[in-house]
């Protein structure tokens, strides 16, 4: 019983690591990916590992801090939100397409 | 719910609220005050399109002048008493908030002269631009305030989605979307890192209160720094991407083309002096203990902001890229402040911090009077900043030629202008501070980007053939230049400046010192 | 290590721990039983006559087109209204659970009115500039 109970013991530590692979997750896919609109999921994906990570030491810590920090970034994440997506809109409108690589006016 | 709450009330403890201290967030709340006084003017005044124009201009200016006001107020309270936490400790008055607030301040009143021209000439939207900006610099004040990093973190994103929109800002032209998109996606992306550097930061030391970290590490020997020093480098590449430093200059010279030219030069200036602002509070205050640690890094940095900022200047045939280059090039100097921070404090030596905050001032004078004159000589689309278009300026606009000229000249540091002096303050603090490697590295970086000057101030000389070829052939001449009121006070101004900086810097080389020495204890 | 059911357990209460997900592991088998019968059942007794029209969308004869996610733009305001203000009442909730009894008093109560003015001054704009009717 020992054996099962200690597999299903989950540290602090796991959801450290869950944290740091969404966010590697969320990093890598934000740079090979070419649609914008998976992009902006990748940069929530990035977010939201920053929150679990933020529960995860306020929980180690004891500190209800890391947890008042999360809202922060809940507000924050929803901006861009609003912010990013209007932006690929007012593109949208203009060309019927949010490749990345169609977006290539400025370069030099 | 009510037994629950029943339930729930005496194992709550009362919460303790901040003392609110208004004049330490006056200059603030006046400019988010009047940013939400022009979103309501333009929403419920629709009869009278002139009335909401000028009274929103009017407002803004109000604005401005009362956060002016206060930062004065402000200055000769902390000159009194010394820096102090307020909020919580949530929120420091010291000099170096004084100071970078008040070129955040300027910057945003000469990136709104400059908006007034712009905005008739493209037919955009006055009231929202000007929001945007004292919203956008309300963020950059707080910013510069901030003692606590979530409260950076929170600033940091005001300030950033305020300036994506103001990128994209001229929705009609595919360049200005393009610029807001690009900045978007790798500004969300540096500031999902920043966020990152903060989580760790606070697992590694239990707090995010930057005074609250100092503490911590003065009085604890960490057996693991992994995690701090982890911590650390995300905060700094959070930061760097907004500073523009390398390698994480990538947005800069597509958002600084695409985005409306009176935003290139109010985000070059002002998101460099707020950004900088966060990174000396934070590096040189909180993190100083492990100076050993990031000091090698602000170096690499440094470094390759110089090389980048330079060698690709060189090699562009747009001057607002030219400029955006040479706008990482200098954030490469101003990292060679922030490289000796504190480490000439002692007597009569020049610590790089203040060293750092003049270049600040400084770079914000010179670049926005630079991009200024490419607002001026752009034609209605934005279009016309090539370097050709630059040709035989001189003999038409000899007026605006000179200016330039005079900001090239600042920018490559030639004496008796403001770009001399910043650079011999930084190189001499790096002096004083033993680091020679980084002071040589930086004057050859400077030698090499007069070339860059040099060549568009050679063009502006050089006689258009092409020109008087067609005025010979009887052709259509090229229109003349027109210097809108707004974009001529803001020229004057930065020209003025420039040139008082470089003749007669004591005067704010020893604010820029003292504001070092007022910091919140 | 720091668990998230710290202080530790004895064996037999964590036993009795898991026990309490044993319904749902007997919910889960049961589930994949029924419908692996009603399925399975169902393929062997039916008959089997294979017609190329059976595997298209729409019997009628229209052809879908298009790909996936292609949503009608002007729905996305709808969507971002609903994220803001749903999302700024991560603010106002913890404030109203705590308003009564915690001290907060006119001071709580000041700076809600304060957030809550400048989300509505928002909403006017909105209005305002008429994204709130269906365009």
């Amino acid at each position: 019983m020992t054996l099962v109970a200690g597999l299903f013991d989950i540290s602090t530590q796991h959801y450290f690591v869950v944290g740091a692979l969404l966010f590697t997750i969320g990093a890598v896919g934000l740079l090979v990916r070419k649609n914008t609109i998976v992009m902006f999921m990748c940069v929530e994906l990035m977010l939201n590992a920053v929150n679990l990570t933020f529960v995860a030491f306020s929980k180690a810590l004891d500190d209800a801090a890391g947890q008042a920090a999360v809202f922060f970034t809940l507000i924050v994440a929803a901006a861009e939100v609003a912010v990013g997506l209007a932006i690929i809109v007012a593109i949208f409108r203009r060309r019927q397409g949010v490749t990345a690589d169609d977006i290539d006016l400025l370069k030099g | 719910m009510t037994a629950w709450l029943a339930v729930a009330a005496p194992i709550l403890p009362p919460i303790a609220t901040p003392r609110v201290d208004w004049p330490t967030v006056a200059p603030v709340v006046a400019m988010f005050g009047a940013a939400l006084a022009i979103v309501l003017l333009r929403a419920l005044v629709r009869h009278s399109r002139r009335l909401v124009d000028t009274t929103s201009v009017v407002l803004a200016f109000a604005g401005m002048a009362t956060a002016a006001g206060f930062l004065f107020y402000q200055w000769h309270l902390v000159r009194e008493t010394g820096g102090y936490q307020t909020f919580a400790g949530a929120v420091a008055v010291d000099g170096l908030a004084v100071f970078v607030q008040a070129i955040v301040l300027g910057a945003c009143a000469l990136g709104v002269l400059l908006g007034l021209g712009y905005v008739r000439r493209e037919a955009l939207e006055l009231p929202e631009l000007l929001a945007l900006l004292l919203l956008c610099t309300t963020g950059m004040m707080v910013m510069a305030q901030a003692n606590d990093l979530v409260v950076v973190f929170v600033a940091l994103e005001v300030f950033s989605i305020a300036l994506y929109v103001l990128s994209a800002f001229d929705l009609r032209r595919a360049e200005s979307q393009e610029a807001g998109l690009k900045y978007f996606v790798l500004g969300a992306f540096s500031s999902a890192i920043f966020l990152y550097g903060i989580a760790l930061t606070y697992g590694a030391t239990g707090t995010t209160s930057l005074t609250g970290i100092a503490t911590f590490l003065a009085g604890n020997t960490l057996t693991h720094t992994g995690l701090l020093l982890a911590g650390f480098a995300l905060l700094l590449v959070g930061l760097g991407f907004k500073v523009a430093a390398a390698p994480f200059h990538m947005w800069t010279p597509d958002v600084y083309e695409g985005a409306p030219t009176p935003i290139t030069a109010f985000m070059s200036a002002a998101t460099k002096a707020a950004a900088f602002g966060a990174l000396l509070r934070i590096f040189a205050g909180s993190f100083q203990l492990y100076v050993s640690d990031w000091r090698p890094v602000v170096f690499g940095l440094a470094v390759a902001s110089l090389v980048v900022g330079t060698v690709a200047a060189a090699v562009q045939t747009d001057v607002k890229r030219m400029l955006a280059y040479s706008s990482i090039g200098h954030a490469g100097f101003v990292l060679i402040g922030l490289q000796v921070a504190n480490a000439g404090a002692s007597g009569n030596r020049l610590p790089g911090t203040a060293a750092a905050l003049f270049y600040l001032l400084v770079y914000a004078v010179m670049a926005i009077g630079a991009f200024g004159v490419v607002q001026v000589m752009t034609q209605r689309g934005d279009t016309h900043h090539a370097l050709s278009d630059y040709r035989g300026l001189a003999r038409t606009e000899p007026a605006i030629a000179g200016l330039l000229t005079l900001f090239l000249l600042a920018q490559t540091g030639v004496p008796l202008t403001g770009g001399f002096v910043a650079k011999l303050a930084v190189f001499r603090s790096a002096v004083d501070a033993g680091q020679y490697q980084l002071a040589l590295i930086g004057m050859l970086a400077a030698v090499i980007s007069a070339f860059v000057y040099l060549r568009l101030v050679i063009t502006m000389y050089a006689p258009n053939s092409d020109a008087e070829n067609a005025a010979a052939e009887g052709a259509e001449p090229a229109p003349r230049v027109r210097i809108d009121p707004g974009a001529g006070i803001a020229l004057f101004l930065t020209a003025a400046a420039v040139l008082v900086l470089g003749v007669m810097p004591n005067w704010t080389l020893d604010i820029a010192h003292q504001a070092t020495q007022l910091l919140a204890k | 290590m720091t668990t998230f059911h710290a202080p530790p357990l004895a064996a037999s209460v964590m036993t009795e721990y898991y026990r309490q997900y044993l319904a749902v592991a007997v919910f889960v088998g049961a589930a994949l039983v029924m419908v692996g019968a009603m399925l399975g059942v169902g393929a062997l007794l039916r008959p089997k006559r294979p017609q190329p029209e059976k595997y298209i969308t729409y019997e009628s004869g229209s052809d879908p087109f298009g790909t996936f996610g292609q949503q009608n733009v002007r729905y996305y305001v709808y969507a971002l209204l609903f994220v803001i203000f749903d999302v700024e009442t991560v603010f106002v909730f913890p404030w109203a659970v705590n308003a009564d009894h915690s001290g907060l008093g006119w001071f709580g109560f000041g700076e809600i009115a304060v957030f809550v003015l400048i989300l509505v001054a928002g909403l006017g704009y909105l209005w305002r500039k008429g994204l709130l009717s269906w365009a």
